[in-house]
Parts: C-alpha cells; structure tokens; sequence
C-alpha cells in the first residue's frame, strides 16, 4: 500500500483534490487581503469608509477563512480516500460537478458582499445580499447550495466507505463529516427572539470549530503520521478513537460557554465551565501523540541494524508538510488550547466576552488548529501530484513557514494586550457603555497594540507570498528525492 | 490474544468514543428542550401580569425598563416597571410590536450589524457593544446624544443617529450611512429596547454604573 501515497497520478479523486486545495489557497489569499483592509481601518479608521467599510471587510476576511478551510478539508478527504479505501472514490463525476458550482456560488456570494453589501430590512435581503448573522453570513440561497454540495461531498465519502476498505480514519471521517454537515442546518432560519437565534447559531459555530472540525484535524494527523513517517496503523488508530472520545467528550456539551450572557438560564455557567475547562485536554494529548509517534519511529530507524549516528536517515519523507502538522500540535494546544482557556470561565469571561481577547484566541486557535493541518495536506498534494519520494524544504517554503507563524503569533500577542486594555478600562473601569468602550478604544496601549497587529499582519501577509511561490513551484524543484 | 490489555484494543476504545459522544450529545438535547422553554418569548398578558419572562414579549416597549442589582441572583438583571412613551405611544398592541420588533430584527441582520458590533457580546469589536445600548447614559436626557441630534427622546434621537450616522462622528471611527429608512430606524430603536430587556445573566457588569476612576468618581 505504502506506494499509493507517493503518487496522485491517475487517481480522479486525487486530482479534485487538487482542484479544492487550489481555490482554497486563493481563498486563503482573500482572507489575510481583507484582514489587512480591516487592521488598517483600526489604525486609520478613515481608510475606504463608505466604500468598503469595515464590516464588509471582516464579513470577506472571516468568510473566506471559513470557506477555505472548508474546502481545504474536503480537498483532504478527496485526497485521502483512495489511500484509505484502496479504491477510487465513488461518484467522483458529480463530486467534480460540484466543486464547480460550489467555487462558482462562493465567487457570485463573495461579488455580492462586495458591491451590494446591504440591503433593506426584508426577507429579499435575507435570501439573496446577507443574512447578517457572524461567520455564516452567506445569503439563504447560498445555505442551500452548501447543503446540496455538503450532501454530495458526504455521499461521496460514505459510498466509497462503504464499498471500499474502511479504516479506524475512514470510519470517524465519516461520522464526523455528517455531523458537520448536519449541523449546518442549525444557521438556516430566521427568528425575532436573538436569545433563540444565537442558541442555535452557535449549535453551527462551536460544534464545527471546537467538536466537529477537531475531531476531523485528528482524523488528518492520523493519516499524515502514517504516510509521512510510517506510523505504526493500530498505534494511530487507537491515538485517534481516544481523541474523539475526549474532543466529543469535552467539546460537545463545552458548547455551554456561549450560553452564558444570550439570556440562558444560569445552568450553562457551570456546564460551559466545567466541559469547556476540559476541552484542552484532548489537545494536549493530540500534541503528545504527533511527537510522540515522530519520536518513537524515529527511535526505531535508528535502531536498526548497521545505522549509527552518522548515516541515520530521518523517516520524515516529507519535511515542509510534516513542518506545519507538529506546528498544528503545537498551534493547537496553545491557540485553542491555553487561550481558550484563558476567558472560558465565567468568573473571567463575564469581562472578556466581546473583547479583542476573543480576536487573539480567534486568530491563534484557527491558525494552530487548521490553517496550519491544511497547509501540510496542500504539501502532501504536491507530493504526490509530483511522484515525489521525500520532499525537502525550499529557501521558500521556510520563510513561508516562518512568517506566517511568526506573524500569527505577533497579531495574536498585540490583540491579547488590546484584549486586557479593553476588560480593564471599558469594561471593568467604566461600565462597558458607549463612552467606555472609546476610552478604551482610545488608550495609548490599544492603539499601539493596533500598530503592532497591522505590522504583523503584513508580515503574515509576505509569508503567505512565499507560500503561494512554493506551492505552485516546489514540486519541480530538483531538490527532492524521486 | 490472553495477555492483551483492554487499555490498548482499539475496539475497547472505538466503543468508548461511541459512548460518550451519544451521551453527552443525548445530554445536550435534553438541556436543549428546557433552555428552549426558558428563552421563548413572552407575551402581553405576561407583562401585565408582571410574570417575569427572560425574554419579554414584544410590548415590553410600552414600558421603562432599568438595569438594577438583584440581592437574589447577585448580579444586575433588567427591571421592567411603570409605562413609558416609545415614539408617544405606549399602547402598541402585540401585533404592532411584534411587527416592529420583527423589522428591527430583520434590519440588524440586512445591515450586518453584528460585524462591527456586539450583540449580546457577539460580533465584531469594532464598535460599541448593544446589548444594553438602549440603557446606556449617552441617550439618556443627560447624555450628549440628545442634544447632538437635536432631539427631545432617547428613541428620537437613536433612530436619527441610526439614518445618519456620518453626522454625528462620536469618534475618530464613524458608523456609516447604511441607508436605513425611518421606519427601519424605529424598528431597529423597538428592537434594542427589547433586547435591553433580555435577562442576560449580568452582563455587562455594572452597565452604566461606573463613572470610572480615570474621571475622579
């Protein structure tokens, strides 16, 4: 089996992946461009106002975060199938049909925020300009289409599945991704209660990004630790049963820690606590399991008879991919992990909650927890697109690497230090009113905070320059192993 | 197979994970149900029945609503008392508001509010937050807003605010016109009235009540 891996040539499904992982990467692009607008609008708040105001910029900056990483994560399954299953994946025709109307809609949805951008107070607007709701803007009939296409997505998975060989990583794909799909439904309606609404829109937000979309970076660690270092199957496999049982575990009911303030009753304070406390322990073990797979096969590399210190071959056969999956460990546990934790108390988050703190776990948990899984899978599509045995890094695909982590980090501390200014001074000092929130907005160590974020947003920014070079030339570089 | 651990089958722990995500999925549906009944909205006969609902019904617009400190709970919850004027009413029947609410919930989502704003501590953080906006001192008859917008009530001048909002700068970042009409302007002042009125669990602590320390008080 192990030389399936090497190689995407042939394989239907492995090319729609990487037609996906291609307008994800663009996606990506739009993402930190809009992000940029919008850090610039919080230094120079005149910047493109009544033109591209700041709230179309971060609908577009958050949207595309969303929807890359959405088809990033089908571009991996995609990609994984074949492996897994051993079989061509089932329907790939109409898979392929869909990543066109999927792309094509994403494009009409994204011109409309861009040049509609409001509408009046009806329902036409609701269904065709924006449903103005946080992260999942996107008009009702675009709803629909992502509902068609998810159907399509998961129907594709569950046939290949099901005929096919069905491992421990196809298995909880596929349990995972129907629960991903199905909660989308929990957006799609329209209520005058906003206690209601925002009940069950956070059913779509958290139990994406803090249950479902984990449980499937385990599913991805797992399977990049078995193709990139030999990771022992059964040993992974195991790993990855005890990660959905504590992600799931924690993170399903830790959905109580946005129903604090919407106008809950007060039960959600010690279940969102007490789950929501839990939540980065999985993380901890997910960060324990990759180094400690890495090591333990390396360990036995050298071992082996006749290699000694000086001709010992790493097992990595893919360094920049395998580069951005132990930085998802690591990114993981310390953005969604350690700054989750941070406000996730009631004690505390009663004057985090609607902070920059928010933003800095934001920037950092999305990062660490997918940003970085995802850019390793586009890696491990070069590979093998390319018949490439080990991938080394470039001069680019390192300071690709570097930047971008770097710069995520550097926005990540400046929001956290802009986070403090505001609990303490607008929300602690002066009540949380309209004119403490601008004394806040106001201080000198807001607003160098807010320096200090643009510059390391275009730090970010160049990185993913860098990123974008490597991917579209590293796999003709002469530099790997075929 | 005799000597094999149960700590190290995968089965033992594919089960595992089976287990504790129905039950903790079986829990959250359960919760789901009693939360469900305690955040439905209220009625009319409940606020004339002074019947405290978490979420008021609609007419809660015909009444003052305040922000006080609760012994019991020991946070602040918001106090509906006596009838108070909304745009010189304060008879509107449960259609009427519930049709003006409905606007106003419509017109915060079709003018993306949520994306600079927070609404009950949700959003972006690029404005102020407005969950208790309508309590909030500014438009009250000693705040700035009033006299800014050459209006006599809260809810004149929020709405005139709303309709433009380029004309009354409060700071270096303005909110910009998002051409909303005078009729979603009410709706969206009816809409954060009634929002004020969510038993939001305290928060925000201290809502208007600190004058800070930076001012002396």
């Amino acid at each position: 089996m192990a030389s399936k891996y090497l190689t995407g040539v042939g394989s239907e499904s492995k090319q729609l992946a990487t037609w996906y992982f291609t307008f994800a990467a663009i996606l990506f692009g739009a993402q930190l461009l809009f992000g940029l607008v919008a850090a610039i609008q919080y230094v120079m708040p005149g910047f493109l106002y009544g033109v591209l105001d700041f709230s179309i910029a971060r609908i577009i900056h958050i949207n595309a975060l969303v929807v890359w990483m959405v088809f990033a994560m089908f571009g991996s399954v995609y990609w994984l199938l074949p492996d897994e299953t051993g079989i061509e994946t089932v329907g790939i025709k109409i898979g392929k049909l869909l990543f066109w109307i999927f792309a094509a809609a994403i494009v009409v949805v994204v011109l409309v925020y861009l040049f509609i951008q409001v509408g009046p107070a009806d329902a036409t607007t609701i269904w065709f300009v924006t449903e103005g709701r946080e992260y999942i803007e996107a008009p009702r009939w675009a709803d629909w289409g992502i509902v068609v296409v998810a159907l399509g997505f998961v129907g594709n998975l569950f046939l290949t599945g099901m005929k096919g060989e069905q491992t421990g990583i196809v298995t909880v794909l596929m349990a995972d991704m129907i629960a991903f799909a199905g909660l989308y439904l929990a957006g799609m309606f329209f209520t005058d209660n906003i206690s209601v609404d925002q009940y069950w829109w956070w059913w779509v937000i958290h139990l994406w990004v803090e249950a479902t979309w984990e449980v499937f970076v385990g599913a991805i660690a797992a399977y990049g630790l078995i193709t990139m270092i030999g990771a022992h199957r059964k040993v992974v496999e195991m790993w990855l049963w005890i990660e959905v049982a504590m992600l799931f575990g924690s993170g399903i009911l830790g959905l109580g820690h946005h129903y604090f303030w919407i106008g809950t009753p007060e039960y959600w304070w010690e279940i969102g606590a007490l789950f929501s406390a839990l939540e980065p322990l999985p993380l901890v073990a997910m960060f324990i399991h990759v180094l400690y797979d890495w090591g333990k096969t390396q360990g036995a590399e050298m071992a082996r008879e006749g290699v000694t210190e000086d001709n010992v071959k790493s097992v990595i056969t893919n360094r920049p991919a395998f580069t951005w999956f132990v930085l998802n460990a690591f990114g993981n546990f310390l953005g969604a992990g350690i700054w989750g934790f941070f406000h996730t108390l009631p004690q505390v988050n009663l004057y985090t909650h609607g902070t920059q703190f928010t933003s800095a776990h934001g920037h950092l948990a999305f990062f660490g927890a997918y940003a970085t899984i995802l850019v390793g899978m586009m890696y491990i599509a070069v590979q093998g697109t390319n018949g490439i045995k080990v991938m080394k890094h470039t001069k680019a695909s390192l300071w690709a690497v570097s930047m971008i982590t770097g710069g995520v980090v550097g926005m990540t501390v400046a929001l956290t230090i802009a986070g403090y200014v505001q609990v303490l001074v607008s929300r602690a000092q002066m009540g949380a009113t309209w004119a403490g929130y601008f004394d806040g907005q106001s201080g000198m160590w807001f607003s160098q905070a807010m320096d200090w974020r643009l510059i390391m947003g275009v730090v970010t920014f160049i990185g993913f320059i860098f990123l974008a070079k490597d991917l579209l030339t590293t796999g003709k570089n002469p530099v790997h192993e075929r | 197979m005799a000597n094999k651990s149960v700590w190290s089958d995968n089965r033992f722990w594919r089960r595992t994970a089976t287990w504790v995500t129905g039950f903790a999925s079986v829990l959250l549906i359960w919760l789901t149900f009693d939360t469900s009944a305690q955040i439905a909205m209220g009625n009319d006969q409940d606020l004339q029945n002074k019947v405290t609902k978490r979420v008021p019904g609609p007419t809660v617009i015909n009444y003052k609503i305040t922000y006080e400190m609760s012994a019991k709970r020991g946070h602040e919850i918001p106090v509906i008392g006596e009838k108070e004027k909304f745009f010189g009413r304060d008879d509107y029947s449960e259609e009427e508001a519930g049709a003006l609410l409905h606007l106003g919930k419509l017109g915060s989502q079709a003018k993306n509010c949520m994306d600079c704003h927070t609404l009950l501590g949700n959003g972006a953080y690029f404005a102020p937050d407005l969950t208790k906006a309508w309590l909030d001192p500014a438009w009250g008859p000693d705040g700035a807003m009033q006299a800014l917008t050459g209006k006599n009530t809260k809810e004149e001048a929020m709405a005139e605010f709303l309709m433009h909002p380029d004309q009354y700068p409060t700071h270096a970042r303005m909110m910009p016109d998002l051409g909303i009409t005078a009729k979603e302007a009410k709706g969206l002042v009816a809409f954060l009235k009634h929002m004020s009125s969510i038993d939001t669990n305290g928060f925000p602590r201290n809502f208007g009540k600190i004058k800070g320390a930076v001012h002396g008080k």
